[in-house]
């Protein structure tokens, strides 16, 4: 009950970037806001902070605590708000960004000055830059840089924290550490705390539950397990992670694949839930070649063809790749271990 | 042979930089001096002369602070928002470079000149523009007022708005977001702009010749009190007037050349 969205609609023009959204996010949790460019999930997180005005509608509400929102301006919605490339001041040092939101505080809020040296002391050690205080942003590099944004976020005491694709400019190994390091630092601050992401690995990975966003919808939201597991829609399942589709019909526990009589259906298929025979077995497999296969990595991954020149996806374990030890151009019977249907047909 | 071609463009480039440039540059100086510092010093203490200087200086200390408010409200507007006619605003902006002074002289003297409505009204109302010291700061503010705007847009647009966003989201208001977050990322930018703008208000002739009416010691500036002593074979005063102008050329080049060696060096630090 932390922030409620109800029932907020965005335009831009002619393009809806929001079509009638309404989404719980709760108390104390990590949400992941995941979805493709385009499918307005930047503009949600950016209508909760209140940098963005969603369509005026009675029955429209942006609710924190409970309490409405709307008509308030940023700085009263105090958020902590971490932009995608930081937006960190370029001529203040690391101190001053940090204490900046510290130090405009006027009124009954006004801190003093020794305060906010306590402050900011405080946070430099949390996100582990204690020595780098004078530095400049354009000499930090680009983990630090984003450790410094978070840190400057968290000085107001936000009641929430909003991030922004918070390592969609960094490169694939500061990623991996700072992932784990954010998700720790949630563990100890507990921050109800929102991110938006396009990386279906990094949703999976960091979030306590992922809202799956499509063309300004929500397509589903639960935990990683349940939208990895349990994809509600043919996108779902599409976008998190890759999927095979096949043609036909399921009959007990085989699938016949068939693509030319009538009341077909599409049949997703994960890469790593499909076994590969080298002779079809009694259930029926789909008759394949050996495209390419790759050995680097903890799983080989196989690209086969079927008859009609399309490429099918599939992973096996080392141990498994080892019994049958395909080589390329040689033919393999492609056998669903699990499958899932859609009622609404979905096309990739 | 392959350092012919560039050495023979370097000595023509500097032989047309010494014939057009610092050429009359020394003729200014050696025609005020021609008959000794007495002389020169004696220019200065002709009435008209402090008049005009003084005039000048006023018309720049009007000109120069409306146009670096109008130029950071523009550019500001121009960065951060897009509104309908934003485009037409911007072409707006450069007009005034586009036309010829004197014809922006004549469109005030068209518009508040005795004949036309407006002009008979303020007249009837005792306040008088043209020939006066009001139209010559108008047409010398119409004639400066792209130079500030036109530095500061593409500088804020591409800073963008996401530091003010930054800024607001951190609790500060507008007032604050604007005097620590925009003004540290513009001030270089805009001192440019406001010395170009300067430089330009003080040493403006043709659309002030136009409306001022080249009155001695009430609307005269320096230029036109120049042009008005030189005509009267008055070379030595003329071109003693003429040094103060070359001086202030030669300072704001000093001081452009500053700001620039120091954009510089600050990007080449951003960029490390």
């Amino acid at each position: 009950m932390s922030i409620e969205i109800i029932n907020v609609t965005k335009t831009f023009g002619n393009y809806t970037a929001l079509n009638n959204v309404s989404l719980v996010i709760p108390d104390g949790k990590l949400v992941a806001l995941l979805g493709p460019s385009g499918s307005g999930k930047t503009t949600l997180l950016r209508i909760i902070a209140g940098l963005d005005v969603f369509d005026a509608n009675p029955k429209s509400d942006i609710r924190f605590k409970g309490k409405s929102v709307i008509g308030h301006r940023i700085a009263e919605r105090q958020v902590g708000f971490v932009f995608q490339h930081y937006a960190l001041f370029r001529h203040m040092n690391v101190y001053q960004n940090i204490a900046f939101g510290l130090k405009v505080r006027r009124g009954k809020n006004w801190m003093p000055r020794q305060q906010i040296r306590e402050r900011v002391t405080e946070l430099l050690h949390l996100i582990q830059l204690d020595n780098l205080e004078r530095r400049y942003p354009d000499q930090l590099s680009g983990g630090q840089r984003q450790r410094v944004a978070l840190a400057r976020a968290l000085a107001i005491e936000p009641q929430f924290l909003l991030l922004d694709e918070p390592f969609g400019a960094l490169d694939a190994k500061v990623r991996q550490n700072l992932r784990r390091w954010l998700r720790q630092l949630h563990e100890q601050i507990k921050l109800t705390s929102v991110f938006v992401t396009h990386d279906q690995e990094e949703a999976l990975e960091l979030a306590d539950e992922i809202v799956v966003l499509n063309q300004g919808k929500i397509e589903q939201e639960g935990t990683p397990d349940e939208v990895f597991h349990e994809p509600k829609s043919a996108f779902v399942m599409d976008f998190l992670g890759s999927v095979n589709l096949f043609h036909g019909r399921i009959e007990g526990a085989s699938v016949i694949f068939d693509s030319k009589t009538a009341g077909h259906r599409p049949i997703f298929v994960r890469p790593h839930e499909i076994d590969l025979f080298p002779e079809n077995p009694n259930t029926g497999g789909l008759p394949t070649k050996v495209r390419r296969v790759q050995l680097a990595g903890s799983i080989v991954k196989i690209e086969l063809q079927d008859e009609s020149q399309r490429e099918i996806f599939v992973e096996l374990s080392h141990e498994k790749y080892n019994v049958y030890n395909f080589g390329i151009g040689d033919t393999v019977f492609a056998v669903p271990q699990r499958t899932v249907v859609f009622a609404e047909y979905y096309s990739i | 042979m392959k350092h012919i071609v560039p050495a023979t463009i370097i000595i023509l480039s500097l032989l047309f930089v010494a014939g057009f440039l610092v050429l009359p540059l020394v003729v200014i100086f050696v025609e005020a001096f021609s008959k000794g510092w007495q002389a020169y010093a004696a220019s200065f203490r002709e009435g008209y002369a402090w008049s005009a200087i003084q005039l000048t200086l006023i018309t720049a200390a009007i000109a120069v602070p409306a146009n670096t408010f109008f130029g950071i409200c523009a550019a500001w507007c121009i960065a951060k928002y897009r509104f309908w006619g934003r485009n037409v605003l911007i072409t707006l902006i450069d007009l005034p470079l586009a036309i010829s002074p004197v014809i922006a002289g004549l469109i005030f003297l068209l518009a508040f000149g005795q004949r036309s409505f407006l002009g008979s009204w303020l007249i009837d109302h005792n306040c008088k523009v043209i020939f006066a010291v009001p139209g010559i700061v108008l047409a010398t503010v119409f004639v400066t007022l792209p130079f500030v705007a036109r530095e500061l847009i593409p500088l804020m647009v591409e800073q963008g708005s996401v530091e003010e966003e930054a800024s607001l989201s951190l609790g500060a208001n507008g007032w604050q977001t604007f005097w620590r977050v925009t003004m540290p990322n513009i001030k270089w930018g805009l001192l440019y702009g406001i010395i170009i703008c300067n430089a330009r208000a003080m040493g403006e002739f043709g659309a002030v010749s136009v409306v001022s009416g080249s009155i001695r010691g009430e609307t005269n500036t320096i230029p036109l009190y120049i042009e008005t002593l030189y005509a009267s074979y008055a070379t030595v005063p003329a071109f003693t007037m003429a040094t103060l102008l070359a001086a202030l050329g030669i300072i704001t080049l000093v001081i452009k050349t500053g700001i620039e060696w120091k954009i510089k060096r600050d990007r080449k630090k951003a960029s490390n």
